[in-house]
């Protein structure tokens, strides 16, 4: 293929891109200023889905595409020896369905690995690897690019990036606003959304959604396990803490999981249950759910389909959810979820709050009462590092008491953000305090 | 993306933007914002207290339940709480930072609470743990038992765990294991 008439490849994406259809925007212009927008526009891929995203977002005719991948690079080892890891690098394990990977590259990271091939097999396609975390980057990094498109495995990363995105948006600087698309796979069910970050639904709305997963309780773990799991937990769990209390548990450190294999399999026989194996170890400490090489593709398409719509006005995008359940037959559903209005993240933005930095704490409390637009008697407040005022329990009221005869100026800087909470409002208030 | 640019401006314009941003600093994230508010909503009775070994850090404390009925009556039970920032996704981390003789808390001060684990759900509150934690010294369970020892003892005999409750709460020994003492 890499041999084939260019004109060729593209000759499909052309025809949606140079002529309107049945769905396309009144507006939209096809043609060569649509292919040119799809062409230059930055897109960020991350996460898990890696490979299935890559692949789609480059032969959806996107040419500025860079891509982070979780993880650690292995390892550096004082013994020399080079030793087994379970970092995101490329492992054997990964090869049936991760398709850009061969049995030459295991070891290597996957985000470098993934770039190469695609970079050859697409000509004129520029791919800008990370090996890292998406929390190592900061918000001028994310500034760059038009859209980001995200596979992350928790959702704690999840709720980092959308609270990261929906901190940017400056209403000063359309630009600012990054419309992210997010899918996510679970063994055989999926969800792709598009969030545009303060306008419509974020994570955060709906993390009620998301179900906790599920835990057996601790005392069926700790007196009748019933399952090999069961036993693993056990080791994990408790026999880890007894032991070795002193030795945080690492479950990248193969010596770790292979002390609680261990453990585990001798907890097994005690209880005469079969089936404890180091496999199975390593997925229940690190909480790995089989990854289906089938829900994974159709899942990526949903979301770089959507980045490809977004990008070129072309036809309208998902609004805003759409859910994937392959479990039995296949089935989807899209609806829109809604913006909560007391979301902690998208709910209430910050606001600009011009303050005299020489007026005491106290002082500014008493302000907020007074103004129109917060009306806050019973206020709580801190700033990320500090505790300014806690109204409740009474210890931390004391603690935090003597603050409310400090200056403004010692307790925040010029420009920082402060969050509010008060009993009477189900809505929590940050503000931005701007010195006067 | 025009139609999406138009769309925030549209909707900047409706709300009568302030100025432009300051420069941008760390901000208060969502698991800080909702202990600030959980712990403004508590209803500890005088049978509680809270400590905060760091009153700028809210998402580790130390809580102390004084039950003045049952069994572990007179006693002063200390718990550490750790909230991670994926609070309220993922619940509280609670542990008894002493050794006591309970059959619902083991050696280590692992607790066993429904809602600490298996049942925990991001609409739940601190003060729904802190209920449910109290509750564990009025009515200590014998059909969730992470000390199994215990556990039987309340099972067989309700008055000979009493007392054992009594001997472990003064520093004493119960089926040779030394417990702390936690009187008042």
């Amino acid at each position: 293929m890499a041999s084939a008439d260019s004109s060729l490849r593209w000759k499909h994406l052309h025809k949606v891109l140079t002529k309107p259809g049945p769905f396309s925007d009144e507006d939209w212009v096809p043609g060569s200023e649509t292919i040119s927008a799809l062409e230059t526009s930055k897109i960020l891929g991350a996460g898990g889905l890696g490979c299935e995203i890559l692949k789609n977002l480059a032969l959806s005719g996107f040419k500025d595409i860079h891509v982070i991948d979780m993880g650690k690079s292995p390892p550096i080892t004082f013994s020399g020896i080079p030793q087994l890891t379970l970092t995101d690098t490329i492992d054997i394990s990964n090869l049936n369905r991760q398709f850009l990977f061969r049995q030459a590259d295991i070891g290597k990271p996957k985000a470098e690995v993934a770039a190469a091939f695609v970079e050859r097999r697409v000509k004129g396609v520029k791919i800008t690897p990370y090996v890292g975390k998406i929390q190592d980057k900061d918000e001028d990094y994310y500034m760059q690019f038009k859209i980001v498109v995200c596979g992350l495995d928790s959702i704690e990363a999840r709720r980092w990036i959308n609270a990261t995105l929906i901190g940017m948006v400056d209403p000063e600087n359309p630009e600012s606003l990054k419309p992210f698309i997010d899918g996510g796979t679970e063994g055989f069910k999926g969800q792709a959304r598009v969030i545009l970050p303060t306008l419509s639904s974020c994570i955060e709305c709906q993390l009620d959604m998301h179900a906790p997963r599920p835990a057996v309780p601790l005392c069926t773990i700790a007196t009748i396990p019933r399952q090999p799991q069961h036993c693993i937990e056990w080791a994990h769990q408790i026999a880890w803490q007894e032991k070795r209390k002193d030795d945080p548990f690492d479950s990248d450190d193969l010596d770790h999981i292979g002390w609680v294999y261990n453990a585990a399999l001798e907890r097994a026989k005690q209880f005469h249950i079969h089936g404890v194996t180091f496999q199975m170890t390593q997925g229940v400490v690190k909480n790995i759910i089989p990854a289906i090489a089938s829900t994974n593709a159709v899942i990526a398409a949903a979301t770089t389909s959507e980045a490809l719509k977004i990008a070129t006005s072309c036809n309208p995008y998902l609004d805003n959810y759409m859910m994937y359940a392959g479990e039995e037959g296949v089935y989807t559903y899209t609806f829109e979820a809604e913006k909560k209005p007391d979301c902690p993240v998208c709910g209430n933005l910050a606001r600009n709050m011009t303050v005299d930095p020489d007026m005491t704490l106290q002082e500014y409390i008493d302000t907020l009462g007074d103004r129109p637009e917060a009306q806050l008697k019973k206020p709580s407040m801190r700033t990320e590092e500090k505790t300014l005022y806690q109204r409740f329990p009474p210890q931390l009221e004391e603690q935090t008491r003597a603050n409310l005869q400090r200056k403004l100026r010692d307790l925040v800087e010029d420009g920082q953000e402060i969050a509010v909470s008060d009993p009477a409002y189900t809505i929590d208030f940050r503000y931005r305090l701007l010195f006067k | 993306m025009l139609k999406i640019w138009s769309m925030k401006q549209q909707q900047q314009q409706a709300e009568n933007a302030e100025g432009a941003a300051g420069k941008k600093k760390k901000k208060v994230t969502a698991a800080q914002l909702r202990v600030q508010r959980d712990l403004q909503e508590l209803t500890l009775g005088s049978t509680m207290k809270m400590s905060f070994p760091n009153p700028d850090d809210i998402l580790n404390f130390t809580l102390t339940i004084e039950p003045d009925e049952g069994m572990y009556k007179g006693g002063a039970f200390h718990f550490s709480f750790n909230v991670n920032q994926n609070f309220p996704h993922d619940p509280p981390k609670v542990k008894c930072t002493q050794k006591i003789y309970h059959p619902n808390i083991d050696l280590e001060g692992n607790v066993c609470l429904n809602i600490l684990r298996e049942d925990w759900k991001p609409v739940l509150n601190l003060n729904a743990v802190i209920v449910g934690m109290q509750f564990l010294f009025l009515e200590p369970n014998a059909s969730d038992p992470l000390n199994k020892e215990a556990a039987d003892d309340l099972r067989q005999n309700r008055e000979a765990f009493k007392r054992n409750v009594r001997t472990s709460m003064t520093g004493g020994t119960v089926r040779n294991v030394q417990y702390e003492r936690v009187m008042k």
